[in-house]
């Protein structure tokens, strides 16, 4: 199966700020939060429909999100998921004697992953403290 | 009949704005619109009036269930698992008052607590900057009224601080900007065309995680010396032209955000930034200003500043104040296990901490001081809703360039619920009994 690397940063949408102030554990927030966003050019290269689920993984973790078109963009090679438990998942623990997670900047591959759900956060953060 | 209530701050972003006009229903009781707020604040407003919000305490049980309690009881468990505890995290605080701030560390120093907060997320790096060189900043009064010349660096206030450029740094029109975004030039840094690149003047599409270089080539640039072909995937023509650009303003602003603190280099790329912002001065005027991101991250760092000399990740174990960001910071403690209780009040590590600390936090004694159910409540053993700062409850928060504002009381909350303060109170109080020393 195809799998793509890419860098991975996190940060700040409207939809994000919105749909986490009318509650985290509502569907809104899985579907603004919940995503990947790709460069055309990657989602081409992966080989996928867009709105399609993937596998996101680093050596810190995986999760299953939404692979959207990049909202923002162009810019290939560079991935996006909002701030929030999903990209949580997977970003760079190391502080570097700072206090600060490497937030940005987290090298990740992606895969197809039709057959799998994006979790709520709720399900997604308790789901993972039992594994 | 309703009534208006006008001159609301809005308690969600740094941008802390204060023209927010709410419609409230006859017996001041319900929220019915919300105007002047961006789509973010208007939604913090409506959510307070939410049908399913949880509004009485409640303890985890066995099977994950959850047990309705009262506010007695829930303060009695906090104070014990903190005063049980030898080393309790206390984080968050940016989205609580300063008085309910100040407290919150009356109780961490008599448990010996550390207190962190949403700066180890956020601006911590920029904090520790500031220790390392100090910081030529201002208020964003001035940006709106002089600045000529906005960098925007590593930021996206289209989506996360939506009127700062309208009330202050692209679109206002000031003293000496009449002209509003035609008075300025305004010059986005991210590797993204982000919404407000679209907007800028001049978008540098840097190549992730290069800011240092980059921002050392602006330095260069400034001298006229010389440079490679690229930096940071940017052509020299470009650093000198924007370099020569800068130069040529009245008054610089640069506004900076998580691109610069959360990519490698972290505080070093904020050294530089404010090295920039000095050597800038030697041509024109200039300034530097993080964008803060919870509204009252700020008044955190101040009241912790006052209280116990420093802004965040402070240490009271040992019985005095310690900070060492890397050792006392929330996610260090966390992942490496240092810590045997957490209590979390005005932030959500649950959903913004790396997955490796929410599992701890999962395993530990633990209580989440929320209006709202979030992951952090889901692996919490014990919640407790309050009513909402700025919206059901007044206090004093800082906006992001450290101007304190008050804020007010629109609507009652739902009925028989406590405040942040109110609730702290009771901890405290039953903390000093724990304690044996006197109120
Ligand atoms: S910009 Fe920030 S403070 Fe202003 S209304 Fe929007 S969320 Fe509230």
């Amino acid at each position: 199966m195809t799998k793509i690397t890419v860098n991975l940063i996190t940060g700040r949408t409207i939809q994000q700020g919105v749909s986490m102030e009318a509650g985290k554990e509502k569907e809104d927030y899985m579907k603004s939060c919940g995503i990947i966003e790709l460069d055309a050019v990657d989602i081409a290269k992966l080989g996928i429909w867009k709105n399609s689920n993937v596998r996101v993984t680093s050596d810190f973790g995986s999760v299953v999100v939404k692979a959207i078109e990049a909202t923002q963009g162009p810019h290939p090679g560079l991935a996006w998921i909002p701030m929030g438990p999903w990209a949580n998942m997977v970003i760079d623990t190391n502080t570097y004697s700072t206090g600060m997670p490497t937030f940005k900047g987290t090298p990740v591959t992606v895969e197809p992953a039709e057959k799998e759900i994006v979790l709520s956060s709720i399900d997604l953060v308790l789901n993972a403290c039992k594994e | 009949m309703t009534q208006l209530v006008t001159d609301i701050i809005c308690p969600f972003c740094g941008t802390l704005c204060d023209d927010i006009e709410v419609e409230v229903s006859d017996d001041g009781k319900k929220i019915i619109k919300v105007t002047n707020a961006c789509a973010i604040g208007a939604e913090k407003f409506l959510h307070a009036q939410s049908p399913d919000r949880i509004v009485r305490p409640r303890m985890k049980q066995e099977d994950g269930s959850w047990k309705e309690v009262t506010y007695d009881e829930a303060a009695k468990y906090t104070a014990k698992i903190l005063c049980d505890a030898k080393k309790p995290l206390m984080y968050g605080w940016s989205s609580t008052s300063c008085e309910a701030q100040a407290t919150g560390h009356m109780i961490a120093e008599l448990v010996g607590g550390v207190v962190d907060n949403t700066a180890t997320v956020c601006h911590g790096p920029s904090l520790i900057a500031v220790h390392d060189v100090g910081i030529p900043s201002c208020t964003l009064g001035e940006v709106k009224n002089r600045a000529d010349r906005v960098i925007f660096w590593g930021c996206n206030p289209a989506h996360a601080h939506p009127r700062h450029m309208s009330r202050y740094s692209i679109f206002s029109r000031g003293y000496f900007t009449t002209k509003g975004s035609k008075s300025r030039k305004i010059i986005v840094v991210d590797p993204r065309p982000t919404d407000t690149a679209s907007v800028a003047d001049y978008h540098i599409q840097i190549q992730q995680g290069r800011d240092y270089e980059l921002i050392d080539a602006l330095r260069v640039a400034l001298q006229e010396g010389p440079l490679p072909e690229t930096v940071a995937g940017v052509p020299k023509e470009k650093i000198y032209d924007i370099a020569r650009l800068l130069k040529s303003g009245r008054f610089v602003t640069i506004f900076f955000g998580m691109g610069v603190t959360h990519s490698l280099g972290k505080n070093h790329n904020i050294d530089i930034a404010i090295a920039l912002t000095s050597d800038l001065n030697k041509y024109t005027k200039a300034a530097i200003i993080p964008m803060r991101g919870h509204y009252n991250v700020t008044g955190s760092g101040q009241v912790l500043g006052w209280q116990f000399g420093f802004p965040f990740c402070v240490d009271l174990s040992r019985g005095f104040a310690r900070y060492n960001p890397g050792e006392s910071s929330a996610n260090d403690l966390l992942m490496r296990g240092e810590v045997d209780a957490n209590f979390v009040i005005g932030s959500d590590p649950g959903s913004h901490f790396p997955f490796k600390s929410v599992k701890v936090i999962n395993e530990l004694p633990s209580v989440c001081i929320d209006p709202h159910m979030t992951p952090t409540v889901a692996v919490s053993k014990c919640h407790v809703p309050v009513a909402l700062v700025g919206i059901e409850v007044g206090g004093s928060c800082y906006r992001m360039d450290n101007v304190p504002i008050e804020s007010r009381k629109v609507v009652d909350p739902p009925a028989g619920m406590l405040t942040d303060g109110e609730f702290l109170e009771l901890v405290l109080t039953e903390v000093q009994r724990i304690k044996g020393v006197a109120a």
